[in-house]
């Protein structure tokens, strides 16, 4: 019997296993997916929250403000893009001040540091390419951005270097209260056992919940479109840029990414399908529309890609984390915007809460630290040359836009963790998120997979399950 | 760091016949830059024929026209290097490549030739909604996977514009056993040669649905159909319009964008109507000693002009090596009437009254027009037309009379004159 | 009968009116080149076309090679040249010119390579 079974690999499953690795305990994660960080931890705005949106006394405003202290060390000792960019609300109507003196007062109320009302002309020297409309703002000093998707990996990578274990294409069917735990069954037949079992299911963790206790949950999935921009338009935001909220509706945001792209968006709708991931012209048409009230001189000649993602938004409007009335049986559910903000306070207190249930002991050689991919486009021409002189694989280019080596490529499949599929390549390395999208190096990679993977061009796929690139040989 | 005199980069027919030219001019130290494992560039995957009627007076594929130009740098010796991504170039011309086994190299060069072509416009850059799974592609990506890995990307294909790549491409999914289902295109024309939409399309009843456009994708892993809609004058989707087409493949031929973004880092003045650099009738761009040719300048139709474009830059470059830059003022090239664009841009009032060659496209069909050339308002040249249309590039060749008349002008005008939409 | 087709001897698709009253005397204008009325009589009586594809080849740098009938055949045997290009593999190192299949589906025409293929 395991100790400890993990359900979903995004951020907050990821990171609570590698908080959890610190201890002596044998750990599994179950993933539904081919990869980890393949749902709402893939596809988010990627904002570090300061923390003053939340509402007072919430669990989301508490790890909110918890989380982002963390960011710095974290992001240094696990090696993800991590940045104190700031973030600015925009204020655009002299008669909407008292909200926005509110959203600072409820700020102060939360813990927030660093938090100051500015003036339009002050926000406009800030960022001179705000809308001439902006009449104040709230600045908090503290907002960041992160990379989503290499922080999960990041953490994934932690927790399996420290032996725990991933396995993908794990979609859990039933969880049954067995003797001195639960057994955990997934829809391929195969089955586990564990003494505490730890729901971090994103969209779908009500079904795990309620597989199990008897107060059942309900969460909906909330799909948001987003734009990317290409990065030669990266100088228009360096702050994170909130609209504040009208009765019009909440706005959408504006923002630099970790790697210098701007990404817009963005919108809420509640969807049936918590599958639905696809993205609609009217909603897309809508972030472009109102991303261009903060920054006018915004081009749809820069757009480079567009996505959506779900929130996994929960009926009761906040996270539901800790153990249920079922003994040994955790949510870590409904964790929707500011989770991954949050996901450094909560992957903590999740696992010493785990950790004092079983009565776990710390282990001796547990490796702190994480050497993420080397990165061959920010590097100086002399570690380039080190690099090269190491491993002539990097010497290599395969993505051209991104400036990306097939060192870098073989490294993320190799890697414990390690990338299965183009997208798994492309969250690890950003080979084919540039702005010709992979258009030119989709072959040579589909080439190295198969190469790393002893696996035929056929059975590559692009993210999994039958997704497959190619449909067969020519002859 | 090393020093050549003159580096070219891209492999491919501009930087080939750029190559060649410059050494029949004389020059000898020359590097050939290639991020390929071989040098012919984008030709190696057009295995189709139509290749070299003007210059080779024979029709050819892709790769022999390629292999014409390739012997043409063998015989001659030019050293080139494949597998070699150059990552930057600066504004002082010092060229930094890296490949696997040199390892990172910097390269003083007197003169270079920006020869690396184009890219495909994505998906992301005409915002087409829907499943974001496998299935998508951009013709050249489908082009590479078929004909130079052997791989078919699907079975049940639809392509959206119809550019020669995307005509080329529903022709070759067919002989390759696919059923494509229509070819969609935007505009109430195509842009592709008319020859191909005989060969490539009617001789397989495949549809072609003009002013139509894929207004969703729909599908979980693998795209499962696609949503085409009819398009208003003003080019927006008429949603009422909209029909479902089951497919498993949709391929996008959208447009092609010149490669510049080593020209950015290099503070190359571009033009926002070509994507390509602004050069004079050296080929030179803003930068004095950057010079570029080929569809990196400009997106050609013919290879045959990339050649004799590329054979001019060569040339230049090579003068420009051994005389310096000539210090004298230039006079711009206006575009108006129809006219996008002329490359070059502008011409240098340098008293060389050699004939010249302008390449230039048009914004739309026009009917029974006269392409004119005017200098102060004096009509200098006119080539009358019974129809021009956007996909095909224009070319006038005037002679040393009508450069020196140019060359002594304060206003260049071309312009469309008379005939219809 | 007047006929309008388009000319694919060259790029330049020149839009010619075929009258075909009489099959012995065929007339074509809007031609640019005497290609145009060739053109336009084979596609009256005998329609051809080139065709291109790729063979697989082994022991290459790349595995498949390109490959073209030497000149156009005639259009209705199309898919059983395509078909006769299945059943192919070449041997490395392959050269432009070098015969791939002689007399491809019966009608007299070589298809050749039309790329080098070193030895990998």
């Amino acid at each position: 019997m395991k100790d400890v079974i993990i359900i979903g690999s995004g951020v907050i499953g990821s990171g609570i296993a590698r908080e959890l690795s610190r201890f002596d305990a044998d750990i599994v994660v179950l993933e539904k997916g081919n990869d980890v960080s393949v749902g709402t931890s893939k596809a988010n705005s990627g904002i570090v929250h300061a923390g003053f949106d939340a509402k007072t006394g919430s669990a989301k405003a508490k790890y909110n403000v918890m989380g982002n202290k963390m960011f710095d060390e974290l992001s240094k000792t696990l090696d993800f893009p991590f940045r104190r960019n700031g973030s600015m609300v925009l204020c655009f109507d002299e008669a909407q001040m008292d909200d926005l003196k509110a959203l600072y007062n409820k700020g102060i109320a939360n813990g927030v540091e660093k938090l100051s009302i500015l003036t339009g002309d002050e926000a406009r020297k800030l960022e001179p390419h705000i809308s001439d409309k902006v009449v104040a703002c709230l600045l908090a000093e503290t907002g960041g951005i992160v990379s989503p998707y290499e922080m999960n990996i990041a953490y994934a990578e932690n927790a399996a270097a420290n032996g725990v274990k991933f396995e993908f294409l794990k979609n859990v069917v039933s969880i049954d209260k067995i003797d001195g735990g639960f057994e955990v069954k997934c829809e391929d037949g195969t089955s586990y056992s564990g003494k505490v079992v730890v729901n971090c299911a994103g969209v779908h963790s009500d079904d795990i919940n309620n597989m199990v206790c008897p107060e059942k949950i309900n969460v909906w999935a909330r799909k948001g479109d987003y734009i990317l921009m290409d990065k030669t338009c990266g100088y228009l935001a360096d702050h994170t840029l909130f609209q504040l909220p009208t009765k019009m509706g909440k706005g959408v945001l504006v923002t630099p990414t970790t790697h210098g792209n701007i990404l817009i968006g963005p919108t809420a709708v509640d969807t049936e399908d918590k599958e639905d991931v696809n993205t609609s012209i009217e909603e897309l048409n809508n972030v472009f529309d109102k991303a261009s009230l903060t920054v006018p001189e915004l081009s749809r000649r820069t757009i480079i890609t567009q996505f959506a993602g779900l929130r996994a938004h929960a009926e009761c409007d906040d996270f539901i984390i800790g153990e249920s009335s079922v003994e040994g049986f955790f949510n870590v559910a409904g964790i929707e915007s500011p989770g991954l903000s949050a996901c450094p306070a909560i992957a903590v207190d999740v696992a010493g809460k785990v950790a004092t249930k079983l009565n776990l002991k710390n282990k001796s050689n547990f490796i702190e630290k994480r050497q993420g991919i080397p990165h061959f486009a920010t590097m100086s021409n002399t570690e380039r040359q080190k690099l090269i002189d190491a491993n002539p694989l990097f010497g290599k280019i395969v993505c051209r836009c991104e400036v990306v080596t097939e060192g870098e490529i073989v490294s993320a499949i190799r890697r414990p963790v390690g990338a299965k599929d183009l997208d798994g390549v492309k969250r690890r390395t950003r080979a084919g998120m540039g702005r010709c999208q992979a258009g030119f190096c989709t072959a040579r990679v589909m080439q190295i997979l198969a190469r790393e993977l002893n696996e035929d061009m056929q059975d590559i796929t692009k993210c999994g399950g039958h997704s497959n690139i190619v449909e067969g040989r020519t002859k | 760091m090393i020093e050549k005199n003159l580096v070219i980069i891209g492999g491919g027919p501009a930087g080939l016949a750029a190559a060649k030219s410059a050494y029949d001019c004389g020059e000898k130290d020359i590097l050939i830059l290639e991020r390929e494992h071989e040098l012919g560039g984008i030709l190696n995957q057009c295995i189709h024929n139509g290749f070299g009627l003007h210059t080779f007076k024979e029709e050819l594929t892709g790769p022999e026209y390629a292999q014409r130009y390739i012997d043409e740098v063998l015989k001659r010796n030019i050293p080139y290097k494949l597998q070699s991504t150059v990552i930057d170039i600066s504004n002082d011309k010092v060229v930094t490549y890296v490949n696997a086994m040199d390892g990172l190299v910097q390269v003083k060069a007197k003169a270079i030739i920006l020869a690396c072509g184009c890219r495909e416009r994505p998906r992301g850059a005409i915002n087409i909604a829907g499943m974001r799974g496998a299935g998508v592609f951009s013709a050249g990506t489908a082009q590479k996977l078929v004909n130079i890995e052997g791989y078919l990307p699907g079975k049940e294909v639809v392509i959206l514009g119809s550019g020669d790549i995307g005509l080329i491409m529903a022709r070759r999914m067919t002989f390759e056993g696919a059923h494509v289902k229509a070819v969609v295109e935007l505009m109430p024309y195509s842009s592709g040669l008319n020859r191909n939409i005989v060969q490539c399309l009617n001789d397989f009843n495949i549809p072609l649905m003009f002013s139509h456009t894929v207004v969703d994708i729909k599908g979980k892993d693998r795209v499962e159909g696609v949503v085409i809609a009819e398009v208003d004058e003003k080019l927006r989707p008429k949603l009422e319009t909209s029909q479902y087409i089951p497919c498993d493949t949709l391929l996008l031929s959208v447009g092609l964008l010149p490669e510049n973004e080593l020209a950015k880092n290099a503070q190359v003045q571009l033009s926002p109507v070509t994507g390509g650099a602004e050069v004079d009738d050296t080929m030179m761009t803003s930068v004095e000693g950057i010079f570029q040719c080929g569809n990196v300048l400009h997106v050609h139709d013919l290879v045959d002009f990339v050649s004799q474009e590329s054979e001019n830059a060569g040339a230049c470059a090579v003068r420009y090596i051994n005389e310096g830059a000539e210090k004298c003022s230039q006079v711009a090239i206006k575009c108006i009437k129809g006219v996008r664009y002329c490359v070059p841009h502008k011409l240098n009032c340098d008293g060389n009254y050699q004939p010249l060659n302008f390449k230039m496209r048009v914004g739309n069909v026009y009917k029974k027009v006269e392409l004119t050339v005017t200098a102060d308002g004096v009509k200098v040249f006119g080539k009358k037309r019974p129809v021009v249309a956007p996909g095909e590039m224009e070319s006038i060749t005037l002679n040393s009379d009508q450069v020196k008349q140019l060359k002594n002008a304060k206003e260049i005008v071309i312009s469309l004159e008379g005939g219809q939409q | 009968m007047i006929k309008e087709m388009i000319c694919i001897s060259c790029p330049m698709g020149c839009h010619l009116t075929v009258d075909a009253t009489d099959i012995n005397d065929i007339k074509v204008t809007g031609n640019t080149c005497p290609r145009g009325v060739i053109y336009a009589k084979n596609e009256i009586i005998a329609p051809k076309r080139m065709v291109t594809g790729s063979v697989r080849v082994m022991g290459g740098t790349i595995p498949m090679v390109s490959v073209k009938t030497r000149e156009a055949i005639p259009k209705q045997l199309i898919f059983d040249c395509l078909e006769q290009f299945k059943g192919v593999q070449l041997q490395a190192p392959v050269h432009i010119g070098d015969v791939v299949i002689p007399n491809v589906a019966g009608c007299g025409v070589d298809v050749i390579a039309t790329k080098e293929i070193e030895k990998a």
